[in-house]
């Protein structure tokens, strides 16, 4: 019962505002609105400061002016039709049938809710997706990590965030106080890319290496994001490097090392047995490793640090193992 | 006049709170106003909410309207014809036609999710998506500053031609040939499939279908089929065949699946966060023991070799065996070569 006779004031206290051509006074809404009129001047107040900010937080523009009349410059309040509404959209079956899928994408529940309830919004919702060309595909964005949210919030409302962060290869962890520029995801994980203040510096944060709660310390827009930050750029710079500078040569045995020759530049015969395979390759360590993946399938001939880094890898087995 | 109205209102409480209430009721409103006669059912389905709430959520409607609340201000909402043959007329409302703005949340998360849709569709059909963004872009004026603020990266490493053939076989419905490499087998394998779906997945682009090799649905990560070709036969997945559940991750270890520890030095701490774990306890001396699952020893196998001294197989002590054999076999190469 107490909720809905709450719906029921805040979406009368909507509608009032929404119809008023001017800035409707308070003491005015106080007479109109139902449950405000029997209370206390003081408890009005607090009941409808609660319900103005209850309303912004749905996204209602509550504008407030002053009301002149007579000699007091009373204070009033509106919605603005224009700013309220959904300017009317019309799609085609095929853009309703991607609104419906883009619907799908999200694996965050809070998220997933959103952007239903905007397809629904934009009367884009019942069509039948099924029967599009783009059904079979099923792109799903996960945001399980526990900072995403607090994170998504940050971004959007520019407010400064701390947090303890474990980095990679180590256990220590330390606390960071970062203005949170943009998130972004990259292979499933999500970033946060921002100014560091402790440190002063531009650092990317994995959010799965948070491990504390993400806390505002500040109020909103308390920074500026510098004009020059490109998140989709920063995004990119976190791929490895695509130029393949130098070339390796391996001695690999037929029907293994398939990784290997999946990418190889030339493969030729070496005898019974064996191929020689020739690859790209821009760290050596990072190549020997995967050479040692195939452990005796694979050889490493040339150039001399791959083979010495790969001799040295597998030496490390041993010495794990005998310690 | 309310008094009236009020005497009659057997309602519940709101799903959420008075506030999910009014989200909800300023997205509802105009929907019913622009399908009149629309079924309990059907209008309760599209809001993700049951039926007993959809008319609770009337209820509400039924005591809203104009300022001053005389009878002729109210909403009208048919609750006869709500009662009697579940559908729904609601008059009365001019006032309220037009769903409220999408808050930033709704748009931005509806822009980054068609970002992502944008990133897995073929070149051609890039077209209409994009036209869709802008179209969104102008509706939600206030959230494009920040929409550039969220940036999701898809890469795509699979062949492109790959890509065109199994996205045809999958409209045309027909079944494909790939050459499929298996990297904890490190073998190339050659296999039918009756595609289902392409899923985007960890950042990667899987293919799921019934592989008649396997006689079961399998995954296929598209940037290691080095060939496909359909095949002149339909698709037909067995009926019961059902795309696997991918909300809890790719990885999904079993009971079944033998458990393995392993000793991680910072330097290969990152398997913890990569593949699901029973178990991780951090050490005095910073390093993790590790327990997980693992459904073929190969795999564990090969990642203990691609580790090298960072990581050190525990249990089973077989495999940490195997794992020494393999490298003092490689190592024997190097002696000769």
């Amino acid at each position: 019962m107490a909720v809905a006779r709450k719906s029921e004031r805040l979406m009368n206290l909507v509608i009032c505002l929404l119809v008023s051509r001017h800035f409707v006074p308070k003491a005015k809404l106080r007479q109109l609105v139902e449950d405000y009129r029997d209370l206390s001047p003081e408890a009005f107040e607090k009941m409808f400061e609660r319900d103005k900010e209850e309303l912004r937080d749905l996204g209602i523009p509550i504008e407030v002016g002053s009301v002149s009349a007579g000699f007091d410059d009373e204070v009033g309040y509106r919605i603005r039709r224009s700013e309220f509404e959904l300017p009317p959209l019309t799609f085609t079956a095929q853009e309703a049938a991607i609104l419906g899928l883009a619907a799908r994408v999200w694996q965050h529940a809070s998220l997933a809710e959103a952007t239903s309830r905007a397809v629904l919004k934009l009367g884009a919702e019942g069509i039948d997706i099924d029967t599009s060309p783009l059904a079979a595909l099923e792109p799903r964005l996960p945001a399980g990590e526990p900072a995403f949210e607090p994170l998504w919030r940050a971004v959007q409302n520019r407010t400064v965030v701390s947090f303890d962060y474990r980095r990679p290869g180590q256990t220590a962890v330390a606390r960071r106080t970062l203005e949170p520029w943009g998130i972004l995801n990259w292979r499933g994980r999500w970033y946060v890319l921002g100014h560091d203040r402790d440190r002063k510096a531009t650092r990317l944060f994995r959010l799965s290496r948070i491990v504390s709660e993400v806390k505002a310390v500040s109020k909103p827009q308390a920074f500026t994001v510098p004009s020059g930050v490109d998140i989709r750029a920063e995004a990119a710079r976190l791929s490895p490097p695509g130029d393949h500078r130098r070339s390796a040569r391996l001695r690999v045995r037929q029907g293994a090392g398939n990784g290997l020759r999946r990418r190889a530049m030339s493969i030729t015969s070496d005898g019974e047995g064996w191929d020689i395979v020739e690859v790209a390759f821009h760290d050596a360590a990072g190549l020997a490793e995967e050479i040692a993946g195939y452990a005796s399938d694979v050889v490493a001939l040339d150039p001399p640090d791959v083979r010495e880094a790969v001799i040295r890898h597998l030496k490390g087995l041993l010495v794990e193992v005998a310690s | 006049m309310s008094a009236g109205r009020r005497s009659s209102g057997g309602r519940t409480l709101g799903q959420g709170g008075a506030k999910e209430q009014v989200r909800r009721l300023l997205a509802l409103l105009p929907y019913l106003l622009a399908h009149p006669g629309a079924k309990v059912a059907d209008v309760a389905r599209t809001f993700g909410i049951s039926e007993k709430q959809l008319v609770a959520d009337l209820g509400v409607l039924w005591f809203c309207g104009l300022p001053g609340m005389m009878p002729g201000d109210y909403i009208d909402v048919d609750m006869d014809a709500v009662e009697g043959e579940g559908v729904i007329w609601v008059s009365n409302a001019d006032f309220l036609t037009r769903p409220l703005r999408l808050t930033a949340d709704e748009a931005l998360g509806l822009l980054v999710a068609l970002r992502v849709l944008r990133e897995t569709v073929q070149v051609s059909e890039r077209e209409v998506i994009d036209r869709v963004i802008s179209r969104l872009e102008d509706a939600a004026g206030q959230v494009t500053g920040v929409s550039d603020r969220v940036a999701v990266r898809v890469d795509s490493w699979e062949d492109p031609e790959v890509r065109a053939v199994v996205r045809e076989a999958l409209d045309r419905r027909r079944r494909l040939h790939l050459r499929y490499w298996v990297p904890t087998r490190d073998e190339t394998t050659e296999r039918d499939v009756d595609p289902m779906r392409l899923v985007l997945a960890d950042g990667w682009t899987y293919l799921e279908g019934w592989c008649h090799r396997a006689e079961d649905v399998r995954l296929f990560r598209l940037d290691r089929v080095a060939k496909a070709e359909i095949l002149d036969a339909p698709a037909t997945p067995p009926p019961d065949a059902r795309p696997r559940d991918l909300s809890a991750g790719l990885f999904q270890p079993s009971p079944d699946h033998a458990l393995a520890t392993l000793e991680l030095e910072p330097a290969a701490a990152w398997v913890a966060e990569y593949y699901p774990c029973e178990e991780v306890i951090e050490q005095s001396d910073g390093s993790l023991l590790v327990r997980l699952r693992v459904a073929d020893p190969r795999w564990l196998r090969r990642l203990a070799l691609r580790l090298g001294g960072s990581a050190r197989i525990l249990e089973p002590s077989e495999l940490a065996e195997d794992v020494r054999n393999d490298a003092l076999a490689a190592l024997a190469a190097y002696e000769t070569t």
